[in-house]
């Protein structure tokens, strides 16, 4: 089959899965509200715009105001968009990490594979979240990137293993050993024999790592070790807890950021199993 | 006669519709016959092996009727099949190396089996343990995990427990190509001797692989594109086909010992075609060196000399 | 089955040589001097100040050679000495962590087994009617989408602000002091029940929506085709199936613990609740380094020790695992 008459197949059947669909709407809505958000935003999230403290949702502030008498609207879509950029740059640099030790230990095997092996079952039974935090504490101004990187450089073992074993079952094949045979390079036996053939795996460790970023960012940033001088979801949902937004029953405050997040997360999750339904052949064709 | 299948017709559902895998086949198995089916992978030899015992989605009855010892089979129904397997059609399946669960012993799962069949496991065990000593393997194999088993082994024992009921019918589907080859023969072996101690009445063994079939099958018949195209006994089947696709298939192999057949046939133009839309008429007319007008209607199923079946409007002609 | 166990030891062994290495290793390669840095930083009495430079000094030991240092951070933890907490001072960080270490048990482990053993019944009800599977499986996808905090907020704001029926912060009333009467362990109960719900909702979400994966996995396997084949009842391929799923569930579950563990940290925040994860809020509020290194170092440990429970757990009820070990020592 051609490469373009693949896509179309793909896009033929993912279209057609609900699953996908409702999931990448979701997700979509979100991204678009980051946007369009802050345009719409009255006011900056860290401004004391409303004297009176904190106020429910009136039509002059969409989601109400915090203790301090912030916007949480413009708190609110500004927290999104770190939300989105821990989970791209976060996810993206675990995916990437993972990718590359999976695939480097599936491929050369051996000792190679051993001492990998060996380092990713290490690094999956520490806790992520005892390591971040320990960065974390000791680090004295952080940044969102910051975050993104160190959520991103200990969350990958999972995607190491997937991407091993997938690699493994793959290089055994005919079509590998072919290329091998006739003298291509390692690298480009990767690139042009593999890789195409793992793109629905790589995709799928992919989404599933930005939602798990999303998830430890928001964890670090409840515990007070997220970025510095920013807003974002985890750190909306802090302070609410933090200056008695549960005494006070001011819940527009503390439910519109996890609502986002397990909404975002939740659709990653369901998009991810509708793309293994259209991606695995098996649960479409004969 | 211990099979009989009428006008059986399976498709594949798909989301871009159906793929017709089994269309319109007609025939017959006689007790104590050894009948290979064989063809290339597609052709739907697979479909029709599995149509006849577990007839699951995707796979979709479309019509037919199917009878064994002149009882008919309602292979539609996914429950109501349940009295007639194991007992009257059973199987050694392709995957007879996992087929039995990994995390009980042999014997406990055979137990398990057999009482929810309502047979008594300890009225069998005596039977049991003498087709162990048929195909030579010890009663320990009883307190082993299937992982403690050789592939081989575990071939065995299948072949084994598919036909402690003594069924009409065994489906062996290609039980040997996962064996290297001097087990294949043993195995191919074994099936005859099932065969002889009645173990089982008739025997369809599915199989891609001509040489087996030359060794044991009575009879062999050949399928392409879903559709049946000859049937006859094997030694007539080898020496003179009818079917312009049997002769080529035939003629393809090399000529010292029978082999694959799974190979593209180098011979012929073209690939099978596309079952989810497949040409009218004939499956074969578009690589078919003889194919003229008439071939546009389906050609029948017929007897053209004694055991003889072909569909072919060519061979019919010359016949007439 | 020995040389399995050996391996995992060894990975044990490993991690845990690893994570004491990281804990030494990062406050001594972090930009900056960490004595000048945490003393500036903490807000700490006079009494507390100088002794704190004493132990800070000692411990990050920069006078001695760097390999010294590590030397003397491993004879110091394996004499339980983890340095003196500031947030409590002069109370030695072990005892603090040690006081703090019986109310994570007792939430964690209730929620863990029961979430477990809910979510694989619920997965396998699910993976057999339709019905059910529309019900369980967008709410068990919902479930493990939650921050764990945010359920937390939720639980306590609803049942505890809105309803009132149960406490939202500590492990008993203030004004009580712990003793052994049926109104003590009821208010006990009371403050244990929400921070549990929400361990446990979070974690059934994620069990359920596993198991009903892995059974629907499990029925299309061979050995439950052939059975199909051979007339079994639906019941027998069930039971079969299920039995073959709870193994994975239980690696799984080894291998969700740390996101567990991350879990009660932040619901133990939202709850007040005096466990380590609370312990670690006041710590990192206080700059409290070696309280903060403490807890790492207790959450490594009851990570590991978890994980090599589930190992051998594991080995006890997976027989291929058994006749692996009788084949070797027979």
């Amino acid at each position: 089959m051609s490469e373009d008459k693949k896509i179309n197949e793909f896009l033929y059947f993912a279209l057609r899965n609900k699953k996908l669909r409702i999931g990448l709407f979701i997700v979509l809505f979100f991204l678009i509200l980051t946007f369009i958000g802050p345009m719409l935003a009255q006011n900056d999230p860290f401004d004391y715009v409303n004297p009176g403290g904190a106020e429910p949702p009136s039509s002059e502030y969409l989601f109400g105001t915090t203790f301090f008498g912030q916007d949480v609207f413009a708190q609110f879509v500004y927290g999104l968009r770190a939300t989105f950029l821990v989970g791209l740059l976060g996810g993206g640099i675990g995916t990437l990490i993972g990718v590359l030790i999976g695939f480097t230990a599936g491929y050369r095997g051996g000792i190679v594979d051993e001492l990998l092996n060996m380092l990713t079952n290490i690094i999956l039974v520490i806790p992520v979240l005892a390591v971040l935090l320990i960065i974390a504490a000791y680090l004295e101004v952080r940044t969102i990137l910051i975050e993104c990187m160190i959520i991103g450089l200990t969350a990958w073992p999972w995607t190491a293993r997937a991407i091993r074993a997938q690699t493994f079952s793959l290089r055994t094949r005919e079509f590998v050993d072919l290329a091998r045979l006739s003298g291509m390079k390692s690298s480009k036996v990767i690139f042009t024999e593999i890789a195409p053939n793992m793109m629905s795996y790589l995709v799928m460790a992919f989404i599933l790592q930005f939602g798990g970023a999303i998830l430890n960012a928001a964890t670090l940033d409840f515990i007070g070790l997220g970025p510095t001088n920013a807003i974002s979801l985890g750190l909306m949902m802090q302070v609410a807890v933090l200056w008695g937004a549960l005494q006070l029953g001011s819940w527009w405050w503390f439910v519109p950021p996890g609502l986002a997040i397990t909404a975002i997360v939740g659709a990653l999750y369901v998009m991810n199993v509708g793309l293994d339904e259209v991606f695995n052949p098996k649960l479409r064709e004969m | 006669m211990s099979l009989q299948v009428e006008h059986l017709t399976v498709y594949y559902q798909t989301l871009r519709g159906d793929v017709q895998a089994l269309e319109d086949a007609t025939f017959t198995i006689e007790d104590g016959e050894i009948m290979g089916l064989a063809g290339e992978s597609g052709c739907g030899k697979t479909t029709l092996g599995h149509s006849l015992i577990r007839l699951v989605p995707p796979m979709r009855y479309v019509r037919g009727k199917v009878k064994i010892d002149s009882e008919e089979l309602p292979i539609w129904g996914m429950e109501e099949m349940n009295p007639f397997r194991f007992k009257k059609i059973s199987i050694i399946p392709q995957y007879a190396m996992n087929a039995m669960n990994p995390t009980r012993k042999i014997g406990k799962m055979t137990e398990e089996l057999l009482e929810s069949r309502k047979v008594s496991f300890s009225d069998t065990l005596p039977e049991l343990k003498r087709r162990l000593d048929m195909v030579e393997l010890t009663h320990d194999v009883m307190n082993m995990y299937p992982i403690e088993l050789s592939g081989g082994m575990k071939q065995r024992m299948v072949m084994v427990l598919s036909t402690l009921m003594d069924p009409t019918l065994l489906i062996a589907d290609e039980i040997t190509s996962a064996l290297d080859v001097s087990t294949q023969k043993a195995v191919a072996e074994m099936l005859v001797e099932f065969r002889n101690r009645e173990c089982c009445n008739s025997v369809m063994l599915i199989t891609h692989d001509l040489s087996i079939l030359y060794q044991i099958a009575d009879t062999i018949m050949v399928m392409y594109a879903g559709q049946l195209s000859e049937k006859a006994a094997t030694h007539t089947m080898i020496h003179s086909p009818r079917h312009p696709y049997t002769k080529l298939l035939i003629s393809s192999l090399p000529k010292v010992g029978v082999k694959y057949a799974e190979k593209r046939l180098k011979g012929i133009p073209g690939s099978p075609p596309l079952l989810l839309d497949p040409p009218i008429g004939c499956r074969f007319r578009e690589r078919c060196p003889v194919a003229f007008d008439k071939c546009l209607d389906v050609p029948p199923f017929l007897e053209i000399e004694k055991d003889h079946l072909v569909a072919c409007w060519k061979e019919f002609e010359r016949d007439a | 089955m020995r040389r399995y166990f050996s391996r995992k030891l060894l990975i044990y062994i490993l991690t845990f040589f690893l994570a004491v290495t990281i804990d030494w290793l990062i406050p001594r390669f972090m930009p900056g001097d960490p004595v000048q840095n945490m003393l500036s930083r903490a807000m700490l009495r006079a009494d507390a100040a100088e002794v704190m430079y004493g132990y800070y000094t000692k411990a990050f030991g920069l006078d001695v050679p760097i390999g010294q240092q590590y030397l003397n951070f491993w004879n110091a933890l394996f004499h339980g000495d983890l340095g003196t907490s500031v947030y409590m001072f002069p109370t030695p960080v072990t005892k603090v962590l040690l006081r703090a270490v019986p109310y994570d048990i007792f939430l964690l482990i209730p929620s863990i087994l029961l979430s477990w053993y809910a979510g694989n019944k619920f997965g396998a009800y699910a993976a057999r009617s339709k019905w059910l599977d529309n019900t369980v499986s967008p709410l068990g996808y919902v479930l493990t989408a939650t921050p764990y905090m945010w359920l937390g907020i939720l639980l306590a704001w609803f049942f505890g602000i809105v309803l009132g029926k149960f406490p939202i912060a500590g492990a008993y009333s203030f004004n009580l002091v712990p003793h052994l009467s049926w109104m003590f362990i009821w208010d006990v109960l009371k403050h244990w029940f929400l921070p549990f719900a929400s361990l446990f909702l979070v974690g059934f979400g994620g069990q359920a929506i596993g198991m009903r994966n892995m059974i629907i996995y499990e029925l299309e396997a061979d050995y439950s085709h052939y059975l199909e084949a051979l007339g079994a009842p639906r019941s027998l391929v069930r039971k079969y199936a299920f039995r073959n799923a709870v193994l994975p569930q239980i690696t799984g579950l080894a291998l969700s613990l740390g996101v567990i563990v991350a879990g009660a940290l932040v619901t133990e925040v939202v709850f007040s609740y005096p466990g380590i994860g609370y312990l670690l809020l006041a710590a990192i509020q206080n700059q409290d380094y070696f309280l903060i290194q403490g807890c790492f170092l207790f959450i490594i440990i009851g990570v590991l020790f978890a994980n090599f429970v589930i190992d051998i757990v594991y080995l006890l009820i997976d027989p291929r695992t058994r006749t692996g070990m009788m084949g070797e020592t027979a």
